[in-house]
């Protein structure tokens, strides 16, 4: 038995997951228009690769990761893009942001999907792999997979940690995910494993969650692996990465630090499962389990594509006439979904119907109290009154100094607070502030640094203006010798030639003839570039060259430019 | 849509359900106490409540700040109750009434109001009145007096001449009294032995308020209103130099037990240390600003000029409590060593 470590703090919401655990999971159907966001992971966004009108398959490939800590979108059935332009995002700002808008053909016509037997495949190429099919983190955090998969160079990967706690209440995607697939995310465990080659692998559900803890025992079993599936103390936040590690591992990853630093990665198991897909059946990410759940008649987990719109999805449910509202994510971490129009997204692991019943509007705010409810239930120790009333004051330098930027947002101090302020509330804003005022002060010392460049320069030019001038004023004085003196023989350097003469006037035309030298060669500098260096030989060439540039006939530039691909549309 | 933000679901909890479990706490030593002392207790309540309720109405409302909600949120009742216990029950109206006005707006809205006030309301107005009014803050009546309803009202409001007779010290103050005249050449022990005013333990009848105290206190605890680190680092201080002193000097000092239930310890432990606005709020704070109050406690009792000490100790270490706070600041997840 695996020795279990406690995190502080917690706290214990009712859990409400059985209404939406009693049906298997279903496949949602077809709606009626996809709206893939771009950017669906942490990271930098992909570019679009298709165009208005352009037929696409299923699993093809619409948005290319641009970067490295990037993942790539594609399309999730097969149909005409009809729109890329950008759309309400699900975010709670109810900001747009630039989406592939597909009207589906029906016929559900499938890539090409390449299995890869991924132990042929360089570590490297798997990754990228990976990134290619869009694999990303389905807790909710959406960081792209394959970006955490390697481990970290001075320290030994010790533990892998699985987390399947999935502590939100209302939330159970993952607990049918590992009832109904235990075997394939245990393969996709396989291959985390094999990339980062940790010692352990320690797989963490919240004992609330029997059958899924008894479907992965099995299917570990099966596959004759050695991982520890464990069961873990219900109570919010154990499914928190940090939270988790901590619980399994004993360890505890701080703000300032990666976990690979420390020995541990960490991966839901929902991505496991994606990553498997991907390779054993080269499937991109285009789905994904969604938990319907709160004030509907049907609660139920549905496999949906990801682009289907709220309003489309929700109808699977039936929500109640007094329903007001939808959350995305559970309601301890989760947001108010702007609009029925907003589609699911990779992040989107339930929705929930809210009505005034179930989430009574909040109470009125009160003053503190000081009880110190909050720190005893903050899982990152942190005081969050303290917080509370800095960040109020915007006193953000203190903020910090209490370790703002540790706090997880977890909600934990706000569920309990008796004077219900929503400090989670001001520490965003707190954040927000901060990341403002760094961004202005960057720009400000750009500023800073362009102004005290320009004023250094503008000091330099008056500077040599006036020696300009009183260079030009000596040499009317003593025009025909230093017309007479040959520049060339004159040094670069300031060295006087070893004759130098001893009266004032010829030390004079000495400093004039080596400063006209100086500007000479500068002149000359500037005009031929970085080509002074060649040697004879590079600079016949380069002649040639320009001579036969110059004698080319305009048709054959033309056919060199033909001859460059279009930009393809990959598969 | 409105815009709202996480977490949705919150606890059951609030100001006022916090301040309701204080007040129930409360009630078992106020029945003692009537049993004890007479209805006088429950006249002096209802004037403190009563005088606490318009007092608190009054700020609020040059605050300009929502009546009903702050009104409603049980905290000027607590105040008004810890004032009227830690006053002499039949102390006249106007001192309750001072006392509580004090409490409530000074030492509450002219600091801010609800979770602003540096320094414990009811403490303050105890320290205010004691300086002020010596004699009528040091009479209080033998558990036995058998004075009547009436007689008792009459002494509230007024209406009859207040008897040197009355005017009983408590236990605490009797028995430093006693020593005090020390050319008597009485021992604690002997001075003790007295059980007419001393009780089995800690003065005649007090030790049963104190014990009433104490089971709302612990029934507090265990409804985790109060997280009990403050009350037991208090009991432990004043237990500590009281145990010190009486190993040492037996004949000078009275033992730890009867520190322990008379005069306010277990009202402060329990009641006015335990209040967490003017407190310290770090787990290590907790403790040592608990052990010192207790300290300073029994130190002012027994070797200052008042007949009781939780009062100016817990204000003595209501103004260090920030600095308490900020040098114990506990290391965050992860930071730890
Ligand atoms: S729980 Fe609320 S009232 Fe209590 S200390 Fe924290 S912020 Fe203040
Ligand atoms: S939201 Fe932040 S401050 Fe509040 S309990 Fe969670 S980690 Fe602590």
């Amino acid at each position: 038995m695996l020795q279990l470590f406690k995190f502080k703090g917690g706290v214990k919401p009712e859990t409400h997951k059985a209404p939406s655990l009693q049906a298997p999971i279903a496949k949602a159907p077809l709606p009626e228009q996809l709206i893939v966001p771009l950017h669906q992971s942490i990271g930098g966004v992909p570019q679009p690769l298709v165009e208005v009108g352009q037929h696409v398959l299923k699993g093809q490939r619409i948005g290319a990761a641009d970067q490295w800590v990037s993942a790539a979108v594609h399309a999730p059935t097969s149909g005409t893009v009809i729109a890329v332009e950008p759309r309400l995002a699900a975010h709670p700002s109810g900001l747009t942001t630039a989406s592939v808008v597909i009207a589906p053909d029906g016929r559900e016509e499938w890539i090409d999907r390449q299995p890869v037997d991924y132990h042929t495949l360089a570590p490297e190429r798997l990754r990228e792999h990976l990134r290619d099919a869009g694999v990303v983190g389905l807790g909710g955090a959406v960081f792209p997979s394959h970006a955490k998969l390697s481990a970290a160079k001075s320290v030994p990967m010790e533990e892998l940690v699985i987390n399947g706690a999935e502590c939100e209440p209302f939330m159970t995607c993952d607990d049918l995910l590992m009832r109904e697939r235990a075997e394939e995310i245990v393969r996709g465990i396989t291959v985390f494993r094999d990339l980062l080659e940790p010692r352990k692998v320690l797989i963490g559900i919240e004992d609330n969650k029997p059958e899924a803890l008894q479907s992965m025992r099995e299917a570990v079993a099966r596959l004759g692996v050695d991982f520890t599936v464990t069961a873990v103390p219900t109570r919010y936040p154990a499914g928190g990465a940090k939270q988790l590690i901590r619980v399994l591992t004993g360890k505890e990853v701080p703000a300032s630090r990666r976990s690979p630093e420390m020995g541990v990665q960490c991966f839901n198991v929902a991505t496991a499962y994606t990553a498997w897909r991907a390779l054993a059946f080269g499937e991109p990410v285009i789905s994904r389990i969604v938990t319907l759940t709160g004030n509907v008649e049907t609660p139920r987990n549905w496999e949906t594509l990801l682009g289907t719109p709220l309003g489309e999805f929700i109808r699977l449910g039936a929500p109640k006439p007094d329903t007001d509202r939808y959350l995305m994510g559970g309601p301890m971490m989760g947001f108010e979904m702007p609009g029925l129009e907003a589609p699911l997204v990779k992040a989107s692991n339930c929705i929930i119907a809210g009505s005034p019943a179930l989430f009574p509007p909040p109470a009125p705010e009160m003053p503190c109290i000081r009880c110190g409810a909050c720190a005893e239930a903050c899982p990152h120790e942190l005081q969050p009154f303290e917080l509370y009333w800095f960040s109020r004051a915007r006193n953000f330098g203190k903020t910090q100094e209490y370790n703002l930027f540790d706090c997880i947002e977890c909600g934990c101090c706000s569920y309990v607070c008796p004077s219900h302020i929503p400090l989670v509330q001001y520490f965003r804003f707190a954040k927000s502030e901060i990341w403002a005022r760094e961004r202005d002060k960057n720009q400000a010392d750009a500023a800073k640094s362009r102004f005290e460049f320009r004023n250094e320069r503008d000091e330099r030019e008056k500077a040599e203006k006036a020696e300009r001038l009183a260079r030009a004023a000596a040499a009317k004085a003593t025009e025909k010798p230093a017309a007479e003196k040959p520049a060339a023989t004159v040094p670069a350097e300031e060295t006087p030639p070893a004759n130098a003469p001893v009266d004032a006037d010829a030390a004079k035309k000495a400093a004039i003839a080596a400063a006209m030298e100086r500007a000479r060669l500068q002149r000359e500098a500037a005009q031929v570039k970085n080509t002074d260096n060649l040697s004879t030989e590079q600079r016949e060439e380069i002649a040639r060259i320009d001579a036969r540039r110059a004698r080319a006939p305009a048709h054959q530039a033309v056919e060199q430019t033909d001859v460059a691909p279009p930009p393809a549309q990959e598969q | 849509m409105t815009f709202t933000t996480p977490p949705y679901l919150t606890q059951d909890v609030s100001v006022r359900r916090i301040m309701l479990h204080v007040l129930a706490a409360l009630v078992p030593a106020i029945a003692v106490y009537v049993a004890l002392i007479g209805p006088a207790v429950l006249v002096q309540l209802g004037i403190a409540t009563l005088v606490a309720l318009l007092g608190e109405a009054a700020m609020l409302k040059l605050r300009d700040k929502p009546l009903a909600l702050f009104l409603g949120d049980g905290s000027a009742v607590v105040t008004a109750w810890l004032v009227a216990l830690a006053f002499p029950p039949l102390a006249p109206w106007w001192l309750i009434t001072v006392g509580t006005l004090f409490a409530i707006v000074i030492a509450k809205h002219l600091y801010g109001g609800l979770g602003q006030n540096p320094f414990n309301p009811a403490m303050i107005a105890f320290a205010v009145c004691i300086v002020a009014y010596p004699s009528l803050m040091s009479q209080w009546p033998p558990v036995d007096a058998g004075n009547g309803i009436g007689e008792q009202l009459a002494l509230i409001f007024g209406q009859a001449p207040r008897l040197d007779a009355m005017s009983g010290a408590t236990p605490l103050d009797a028995l430093k009294t006693a020593l005090k005249g020390a050319d008597s050449g009485l021992t604690v022990a002997s001075v003790l032995d007295n059980r007419a005013v001393f009780g089995h333990v800690g003065g005649k009848g007090w030790e049963w308020v104190s014990l009433a105290y104490l089971v709302g206190g612990l029934w507090m605890w265990q409804r985790k209103i109060i997280g009990g680190q403050v009350s037991a680092a208090f009991l432990a201080g004043m237990a500590l130099i009281a145990t010190a002193l009486w190993l040492l000097h037996p004949d000078q000092f009275a033992n730890p037990l009867f520190h322990l239930v008379s005069g306010g310890t277990m009202l402060g432990a329990f009641f006015i240390v335990t209040d967490p606005v003017s407190g310290c709020t770090t787990p290590r704070g907790k403790l040592i600003f608990g052990f010192a109050a207790g300290l300073l406690a029994y130190i002012i009792r027994v070797f200052g000029g008042y007949p009781d000490g939780v009062a100016f100790a817990v204000l003595l270490l209501n103004i260090c409590a920030p600095l308490i706070d900020h040098s114990t600041q506990p290391a965050i997840f992860g930071m730890k060593k």
